[in-house]
């Protein structure tokens, strides 16, 4: 599905600012997984979701998807099959857009530059779509979408990354900035539509708990590498105190 | 009265100015510094065809002619990497020669010889016309900005980071909003000349300016919190800026001044918020 081949990024060659990234990352998901990524700040996670969605340049190595060469495609041309969250909510969506008007963004465009890009049936759809949140968001279709709650916002950015399923979902702390409830609620259905929509997803995150109970492989990532990669079963028999050795490597 | 109505005539030529304005201000959250240029290109370009015969073409055409700056300057911003400010101000300084070369030369032409009348000859109908014109403009404009490519220009302006990570191309959008942006511009500079019979290569000091009253003074009025609202607000505001205007040559500015007038109006009304917090913050100091 995904695939690393010595993927390197250094940022600020030749100069004493120089930062190796990535070091020589080689890593491959099979269709369908749900990886859960650890390590401490800096180790390299955001800079691995760059390298595969286009936004950073790698210095050596290929990106494969679905078996393609996509190294030299530029980010919007990948976009297409790869879907992102990020830490902060008010990155995944346009504040002064309404509710509907951000879902469309995601789900009308296939039909053309000049059709209307909110219409009667989308109104439905959205409507069903968002009543599996929850969070009684069906009824603010016309809101502003910088009017409401961070978890608000996030839920439906993640409702926009699923409502035209892609290839790859790229979560990146997609819940560290909400509070603890809202965290929880927004990872539940972080899960389930990953599990119905049948989405290959990885998922970078800072509580090692939500990493060993959600995802069927977990990767640690430190110092630009990969440094342990459990496979489901050695997934389940590890505890919150294992891991944290691996963060004093 | 007659005052009166030539001051609607004219706000309702400057609305289209503003909606043009609007796409680039507003919409991209990037003022554009080509309409200085632009707009004369319009009235250039229209008047030299309207002298020609060709009065209607020539408003299509000045309209093609400002896509065409708009672009330049896109082209400027995305594929040469210049700052959008900048970029703006090098179309604008080359776009001086070029209309003076459309003029063939000449720093004015007047069009009270031309051989065709032109929409905005009878003056029975010219204010018939400036409705429909400035109206159809704004619904056209409302009526792109709700299909999914309007939404993706809208979205360009308001999260660039977002739309870079979709699988939309953020310099098309640039082109596209500042070509159509420009085309606007253009149109309300050929209207302009066709309205007064009357073209000058000067006649763009100040456009973006006069453009951005109209907006802020339709802000100030309306307080759109919706594009539709928003953009009707741009079209009041363009008039009701005009009629302050008239008010203010009857009461003895020169005109030659008005510049300065439309700058320090806009300086003003953009800084109030920023006045009302200051002053509370004072308030609150001193109780
Ligand atoms: N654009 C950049 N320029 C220079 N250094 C960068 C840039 N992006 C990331 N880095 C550096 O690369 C390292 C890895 O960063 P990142 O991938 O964001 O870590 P993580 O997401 O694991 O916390 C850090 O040391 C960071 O400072
Ligand atoms: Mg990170």
């Amino acid at each position: 599905m995904l695939e690393l081949k010595n993927a390197g990024v250094v940022f600020n060659e030749g100069t004493t600012l120089e930062k190796t990234a990535l070091n020589d990352v080689s890593v491959h998901i099979q269709p369908g997984e749900f990886v859960t990524i650890l390590g401490s700040n800096g180790a390299g996670k955001s800079t691995f979701f760059n390298v595969v969605t286009g936004a950073a340049k790698l210095s050596k190595g290929q990106v494969f998807l679905d078996g393609k060469d996509i190294t030299d495609l530029k980010e919007h041309q990948r976009s297409k099959n790869i879907g992102r969250l990020y830490q902060d909510p008010s990155q995944g969506t346009a504040p002064h857009l309404t509710v509907e008007e951000n879902l469309a963004l995601a789900y009308s465009r296939s039909r053309g530059p000049f059709s209307m890009a909110v219409q009667k049936s989308d109104q439905e759809f959205f409507k069903k779509n968002l009543k599996r949140l929850d969070m009684g968001l069906e009824e603010r279709l016309k809101t502003p979408i910088g009017l409401l709650s961070g978890g608000q916002r996030q839920a439906v950015a993640l409702m926009m990354s699923v409502l035209n399923p892609p290839k790859l979902l790229l979560l990146d702390e997609h819940t560290a900035a909400l509070d603890p409830k809202s965290a929880q609620m927004i990872l539940q259905i972080t899960s389930q539509l990953i599990k119905d929509e049948k989405i290959t997803a990885l998922m970078i995150t800072h509580n090692m708990k939500d990493a060993l109970e959600y995802g069927d492989r977990l990767l640690i990532f430190h110092d630009g590498k990969i440094v342990k990669d459990f496979s489901k079963e050695e997934k389940e028999k590890l505890q919150v105190k294992d891991l944290i050795d691996f963060y004093d490597i | 009265m007659e005052v009166i109505l030539r001051a609607v005539e004219l706000g309702l030529i400057f609305a289209i100015l503003s909606l043009g304005e609007y796409i680039t201000v507003k919409v991209m959250d990037s003022p554009d510094l080509t309409v200085d240029g632009s707009f004369v290109t319009g009235g250039c370009v229209c008047a030299m065809l309207t002298l020609a015969g060709m009065p209607n073409i020539g408003l299509a055409a000045a309209f093609a002619a400002g896509v065409v700056c708009g672009c330049m300057t896109a082209f400027l911003e995305t594929k040469m990497k210049i700052q959008p400010l900048l970029a703006g101000i090098l179309t604008m300084t080359g776009l001086y020669s070029i209309n003076l070369r459309v003029m063939g030369g000449a720093p004015n032409v007047s069009l009270f010889a031309a051989p065709v009348p032109t929409l905005l000859s009878n003056p029975d109908t010219q204010l018939i016309v400036l409705l429909g014109a400035a109206g159809l403009i704004g619904l056209l404009l409302y009526l792109f900005f709700k299909t999914n490519l309007g939404l993706m220009l809208r979205a360009c302006g308001d999260n660039e980071n977002m739309v870079k990570s979709s699988s939309i191309n953020v310099d098309n959008m640039k082109f596209l909003g500042l070509g159509l942006s420009n085309g606007l511009v253009a149109l309300s500079g050929a209207l302009l000349a066709q309205f007064q019979n009357f073209a000058d290569v000067t006649g763009g000091t100040g456009m973006l300016v006069l453009g951005l009253a109209g907006i802020i003074i339709g802000e100030a009025v309306l307080r759109p919190k919706t594009i539709g609202v928003g953009l009707s607000a741009a079209v009041v505001g363009a008039v009701l800026y005009r009629l302050l205007y008239t008010v203010a040559l009857q009461l003895g500015f020169a005109a030659t001044d008005m510049n300065l007038v439309s700058a320090v109006l806009v300086a003003i009304t953009i800084s109030i918020p920023v006045l009302q917090r200051k002053m509370k913050e004072k308030r609150k100091k001193n109780a």
